[in-house]
């Protein structure tokens, strides 16, 4: 737009300080890693004072809340089970979301050693590393994530380009219709009055 | 999962039209006899007074449509803090959406953030990082527009089978408001995209200002495109759940991506690949692998009525087949609505020409004999696209992906009115 050729002037320059307060992401190369370091012992007791109430003393999850352990190996079966070890392809987003984001409802309240500690612990109960590994901001790209190869980008304008269809089928396009699956036989849909009761 | 839920809400939600409609025939019956009252006698809303103009500065709707609301499903998540629940897409017509119904999801509560205590920022590969106040974003020149917002998860419980039973819970994982705000290329270009250099190659990162903090990695070239930072909604100031004062508004990409309650803009050389990138918002194919960033939403309808939660009441003769089209790569060039399960298609009618990356209403007027029905819509995009059925997306992605569920849905409609989520063959 021609109108915005020119700055408007608006806005001030944002201060070192605050920049460091807010931009806190760490990308996978380990871009924006804070110094600490921290190990699996350690990590065991912030994990079991900080988060074993949700995720359960060994990462393995409680009741719905999330697994952060196990799953080896299931993302090609009917259920798969997705967690740090199984699926996240990157140590830096792990890292990057228990410090931003974690513990929920008291999130940002733990130290970069801390979350070293935490991470070093999700590492280790996923069996991704040993209990005398010590991460810090420069042992952080020696740990494998086992699913780092496991994404591909979006290809559905190839994988799907028979979705593209000059002209679909308006008349006569199949034989018989069946049911197949119902959804009133799961039954699993709240009611009405559950919802004014709610 | 916990299954505390009981009955059929379809069965409920019928016999409670049905009583309707035996009070409407009794009225009829009368009529024939002395007149209907309603019409011969002087009702009280004729003779006395209504509310003054004082009595509501600010008004809801109305006590009988009190069903027109948002629904929550329990059992889908751990609890309501991270959560979804969904538009009563089912009563609504048109295309926008009342924002007080407007679906929510958060994934660390709706927070509450004063226009005064409003920050945002620009940094990384920027000529001058810049601080804005909330004033500071009125000042720069405003756009209109109207897009849907669609979470990637909509209707992702039914990739296994028919899973719940109506519109609102298949379908209601959106909105389409239409959108006051600045473009995000204003912002960019206020802090300098100098410092970037080659912006091919570079991105923006951009994260809200609750807990979860939802940070998502955008392409530059999207980011200059026609991405908004929006502080209205359909004429006034976004609803607290849907990020006030400010918001991202993300064109034909995934709900995930609108980052609410915006706070910060970093732009980058490369893709920060945050949880909400690589946990989840990526989509799990048969093989194991993983698509990863797909962004876009494809073409996608459902018939809302009649549906599950909104059966045929009134019998045979003049029936209104209506529902919702949308795609995220380009305007709805046509719907196609099929009774007989896919057999033969009838073209519907757009309430409006489709627009770019907004929902569009269609229509059937059809003619009921009171015969079993299966209702099905299909869309069709500016790009090309034809809306796929269930078994053509699971040939090619499988069951596991969560997320992108845009096949045909089918609704059983019974000899009786009632209607069905069911899967055909």
């Amino acid at each position: 737009a021609p109108a915005l050729a020119e700055k408007m002037g608006l806005g001030r320059t944002a201060l070192p300080e605050e920049v460091a307060a807010w931009d806190l992401d760490v990308a996978p190369d380990g871009t924006g890693l804070p110094v600490g370091s921290g190990d699996a012992l350690v990590g065991e007791e912030v994990f079991a004072e900080a988060c074993a109430i949700c995720h359960g003393d060994f990462a393995e999850g409680v009741d719905n809340w999330p697994k952060l352990a196990g799953g080896a190996d299931t993302l090609d079966h009917d259920d798969p089970l997705k967690t740090v070890g199984s699926y996240w392809p990157y140590l830096s987003t792990t890292w990057d979301y228990v410090n931003r984001s974690m513990p929920f409802g008291n999130a940002q309240s733990l130290t970069p050693d801390e979350v070293y500690a935490i991470v070093a612990y999700i590492l280790y109960s996923n069996d991704l590393i040993e209990d005398d590994f010590v991460l810090s901001n420069e042992t952080f790209l020696d740990v494998e994530m086992p699913n780092a190869g496991g994404f591909i980008l979006d290809d559905r304008e190839t994988s799907e380009a028979h979705f593209w269809k000059a002209e679909p089928c308006m008349a006569d396009c199949k034989d018989t219709v069946e049911i197949t699956m119902r959804a009133a036989v799961l039954d699993v849909t709240p009611d009405e009055e559950g919802a004014e009761e709610a | 999962m916990t299954m505390s839920f009981k009955g059929k809400p379809s069965r409920r939600a019928f016999l409670k039209g049905a009583a309707a409609a035996g009070g409407t025939l009794a009225s009829a019956s009368v009529a024939k006899a002395a007149g209907d009252p309603l019409i011969t006698e002087v009702q009280e809303w004729a003779s006395a007074t209504g509310e003054g103009v004082d009595a509501t500065p600010y008004g809801l709707p109305i006590e009988y449509e009190s069903d027109v609301v948002r629904r929550n499903v329990e059992w889908l998540t751990a609890d309501t803090i991270s959560s979804i629940n969904f538009t009563p897409i089912h009563a609504l017509d048109g295309t926008i959406t009342p924002q007080g119904c407007a679906f929510e999801r958060h994934h660390s509560g709706a927070i509450e953030l004063k226009k005064e205590d409003y920050r945002l920022m620009i940094n990384g590969l920027v000529d001058q990082p810049l601080v804005f106040t909330y004033e500071d974003l009125e000042r720069f020149p405003r756009e209109n527009r109207v897009y849907f917002c669609e979470c990637a998860a909509n209707t992702g419980m039914e990739w296994a089978g028919a899973q719940l039973n109506g519109a609102q819970f298949t379908h209601g994982m959106i909105h389409n408001m239409e959108y006051s705000g600045i473009s995000l290329r204003s912002l960019l270009e206020e802090a300098g995209l100098g410092a970037a250099g080659d912006l091919k190659d570079k991105w923006v990162y951009v994260e809200g200002a609750d807990a979860s903090s939802n940070g998502r990695s955008i392409p530059m070239e999207k980011a200059l495109d026609d991405v908004l930072v929006a502080f209205k909604a359909n004429g006034e100031a976004l609803r607290k759940e849907h990020g006030y004062p400010v918001r991202l508004v993300v064109p034909g990409w995934e709900g995930n991506m609108w980052i609410k309650w915006l706070r910060r803009i970093e732009v980058t050389d490369q893709a920060i690949e945050s949880r909400e990138e690589t946990s989840k918002y990526t989509d799990t194919l048969e093989d194991g692998t993983s698509r990863k960033w797909t962004w876009v939403m494809d073409a996608k309808s459902v018939v809302t009525s009649p549906s599950p939660q909104s059966p045929i009441k009134h019998g045979k003769g003049p029936l209104v087949i209506t529902g919702l089209a949308w795609s995220g790569r380009g305007a709805i060039t046509g719907v196609d609505v099929s009774v007989d399960g896919g057999k033969n298609w009838m073209p519907a009618r757009l309430g409006a020409p489709g627009t770019d990356k907004a929902l569009t209403r269609f229509y059937l007027d059809y003619n009921w004999q009171g015969e079993e029905m299966f209702l099905q819509a299909r869309a069709k995009d500016s790009s090309g696209y034809v809306q796929p059925s269930k078994s053509e997306l699971r040939e090619v992605r499988g069951l596991n992906s969560i997320y992108h569920n845009n096949c045909i849905q089918t609704w059983w409609v019974k000899a009786n009115g009632e209607a069905e989520n069911v899967e055909v063959s």
